[in-house]
């Protein structure tokens, strides 16, 4: 500042200098915006994470003494396991640059297959469980096998998938219910994942007084949901087998011409999915005590709403666990805690809506600096 | 009504002189069943009826059915199939009361027999008949009991209502003002839940009839609702999801009582378990059954004017009946629950 004004006295020196700060302060705020575009693009995360933040402080000061109390944050968590638990399976076929329709449906038929199984026709839990996830193993393969085999895009394969295995949930349901108190009595295990774990008195049990964890109660599901996304985090970023599903969603020709078996890879994907699908029916399973055949109806696009809103792209390639965790907490958080501001669920519909394109559109733009 | 009921006497008549005796005449007849959705209990029992008694009947059944609640386009598509596959008539669950009004009256004047169940049009005597559960009673009915038990505790209750969906669908708003007017609410518009100012009420969610949505909306209304005593459900699902979130928080102790409307077979069974307090038992196979019979013989049972539809009743199922609202036990509404 000083300098500028001793400078008015050499006019045309002191111009110069202005329009070169002025020159270099415009390169610099391009730099800036460039530097944040490489920043997301490297850590895409953040921006999930800082929309999460911001979430949960609206509904602090909208929702008083309601959203923020442990309880109510506890019955979040619970709220968005099982969207989270199929958004890792999503988030593994969106990487592929794919879309599995399917998930919703596979995870239901799963939770019909052991609940039935076991209760209904008294098959031994032994055999009814693993059947289960066979299921979904299995619809997952079909998936895979369609797509690669006879080079179908997975929009269409899934939509028909997601079709059939609809009318197979029908045909084996008969559309009947499972009563919690039946599946209590005759397999229990597969409500294990909807036992509540009280952190505080677990504290307690190892001889500490954690106050701050007064209020906070878990489920098996939850924890079940971490250890798959950090199984899959582990197999996508630590494995050949990871590197090969990045490749072969960012680029499949150059992935082939690089030796990478798309097809088994993209099998691997599909069965993968599918059989997280069945662990998600397990969730399902623990949270509604029984087996609903009508529940879990908009799973599917709830699945890949927290895929987008958490960072992954849709064009494949690019994209993480972590963010899908974040996405589904995100819609759980804006849902709870509209709902606990008293609006009516259009509007929670609305938020959701808004927010999907809000992230799609920050993608286009970190792809499009990107290249 | 009354000359309604001659015209189709007389063309049932005619329909009858034309062929030869009714166990013969059957032999041939095309009928059809279209119902909101394939995989929704409700449904799959009814078609379960209408199945049996076709066979009973030696009709060819058509069953079609919308691609989800709320498909009307669907529905219309599958009307014209029946149209041009020649039958007799039909019995119907329309998804959207109004939309379907025209194609409805394309098939009458086609010459078939409509009879609509469950839902009615509007207007009502779009339809050759209608054969309905009274949804307003059935809510009624639970809500006198819920008012009933509670007694004098009833005027300080705190109230959650897991109603259907936003868009308030007839069957919706029908429960949930019955069950408000049963419960002693002042409902003021009686087409429309959300308007009263009672401060017993604590909050309306949206459940969906889904039981994992009943668990979400449940839980939500706990962090508003503290003290909740009583939680009316729009159907059986939605109560046991609600009974999760309230057993999640050790509010399974009897402390709040859950209503329900619908009387399936689950339904019945977690009455009995003491889930649910109450539920009012609703009766699709025969409503079906009694639809197809008279599309077969082209004849109606009779109907009452006044209420303009016949009603296949709604009894109220509970192990723990209240003085002046009549019910049967759960042991009597397990013989007879569907789903």
């Amino acid at each position: 500042m000083s300098d500028d004004a001793s400078g008015v006295a050499t006019a045309e020196r002191g111009l110069k200098g202005a329009e070169q700060a002025v020159a270099s302060f415009e390169e610099e705020d391009r730099g800036a915006v460039r530097r944040l575009q490489g920043f997301l693009h490297r850590f895409p995360t953040t921006i999930p994470l800082i929309v999460l933040l911001i979430g949960v402080v609206i509904f602090a000061f909208a929702a008083p003494g309601k959203f923020l109390s442990p309880l109510n944050l506890s019955v979040v968590l619970q709220q968005v396991t099982i969207v989270a638990i199929l958004g890792i399976a999503q988030t593994l076929v969106i990487l592929t640059a794919g879309i599995d329709l399917s998930v919703g449906l596979i995870m239901i038929l799963c939770s019909v297959v052991m609940g039935r199984t076991a209760v209904v026709y008294g098959v031994p839990l032994i055999v009814a469980f693993p059947l289960g996830l066979a299921a979904g193993f299995a619809c997952g393969f079909v998936n895979g096998l369609i797509v690669t085999m006879l080079r179908l895009p997975p929009f269409i394969v899934t939509l028909g998938t997601w079709s059939i295995f609809g009318a197979l949930n029908v045909f084996y349901s008969r559309s009947e219910t499972i009563r919690q108190q039946d599946i209590e009595a005759m397999a229990p295990f597969l409500q294990w994942t909807g036992t509540l774990i009280k952190l505080y008195d677990v504290g307690k049990a190892l001889g500490l007084d954690l106050l701050f964890l007064k209020g906070w109660v878990v489920t098996y599901g939850s924890i079940l949901m971490v250890v798959v996304a950090i199984v899959v985090w582990y197999i996508l970023s630590r494995t050949a087998f990871g590197r090969h599903v990045y490749a072969t969603g960012d680029d499949p020709d150059a992935a082939r011409l690089s030796g990478i078996n798309t097809n088994k890879t993209l099998i691997a994907v599909y069965a993968l999915a599918g059989l997280i699908c069945a662990i998600a029916a397990w969730v399902l399973i623990g949270r509604i005590g029984g087996v609903s055949p009508q529940a879990g109806q908009t799973a599917n696009l709830d699945s890949i709403t927290a895929v987008v809103i958490g960072g992954t792209s849709l064009f494949g390639g690019r994209g993480s666990i972590i963010g899908t965790l974040f996405g589904a907490l995100i819609v759980g958080v804006f849902r709870n805690g509209l709902a606990l501001s008293g609006l009516e669920l259009l509007w929670q519909d609305f938020a959701v809506g808004v927010l999907i394109i809000v992230a799609v559109t920050i993608d286009q733009w970190i792809r499009k600096i990107s290249a | 009504m009354g000359m309604k009921l001659l015209r189709m006497a007389l063309a049932g008549a005619v329909v009858l002189g034309a062929m030869a005796t009714s166990a013969a005449l059957a032999q041939g007849i095309t009928v059809g069943l279209i119902t909101k959705t394939e995989t929704n209990p409700f449904f799959v029992k009814m078609r379960e009826g209408a199945q049996a008694k076709a066979k009973e009947l030696g009709l060819t059944l058509i069953s079609a059915a919308g691609k989800f609640d709320g498909d009307n386009d669907g529905q219309v598509a599958a009307i014209e199939n029946l149209i041009s596959a020649g039958a007799k008539g039909f019995a119907i669950v329309p998804s959207d009361s109004k939309a379907i009004v025209p194609t409805i009256k394309k098939a009458r004047d086609a010459g078939l027999m409509v009879i609509v169940l469950d839902t009615p049009l509007d207007p009502m005597d779009a339809a050759t008949a209608t054969f309905a559960t009274d949804n307003r009673k059935a809510g009624l009915l639970i809500g006198q009991w819920a008012a009933g038990t509670l007694g004098d505790k009833a005027k300080d209750a705190s109230i959650v209502l897991l109603d259907l969906a936003t868009n308030q669908p007839t069957v919706d708003y029908l429960r949930d003002q019955g069950f408000m007017a049963g419960f002693g609410i002042d409902v003021k518009d009686p087409n429309k839940y959300g308007d009263e100012d009672d401060p017993r009420i604590c909050t309306h969610e949206i459940s969906q009839g889904d039981q994992e949505k009943g668990r979400t909306a449940m839980e939500n209304a706990l962090q508003k609702c503290p003290n909740v005593n009583v939680v009316y459900t729009i159907n059986e699902p939605a109560a046991a999801g609600a009974w999760e979130a309230l057993k999640a928080v050790g509010k399974d102790d009897g402390s709040v009582l859950i209503v329900s409307v619908d009387g399936g077979c689950p339904g019945v069974a977690n009455v009995k378990a003491g889930v649910i307090g109450a539920t009012s038992q609703q009766y699709p196979l025969k409503m079906a059954a009694m639809a197809l019979e008279a599309i077969a013989s082209g004849t109606l049972p009779a109907i009452d004017p006044a209420a303009g539809f016949l009603d296949t009743g709604a009894t109220l199922v509970t192990d723990k009946p209240v003085a002046g609202v009549e019910s049967i036990d759960t042991a009597k509404g397990t013989e007879l629950c569907w789903g």
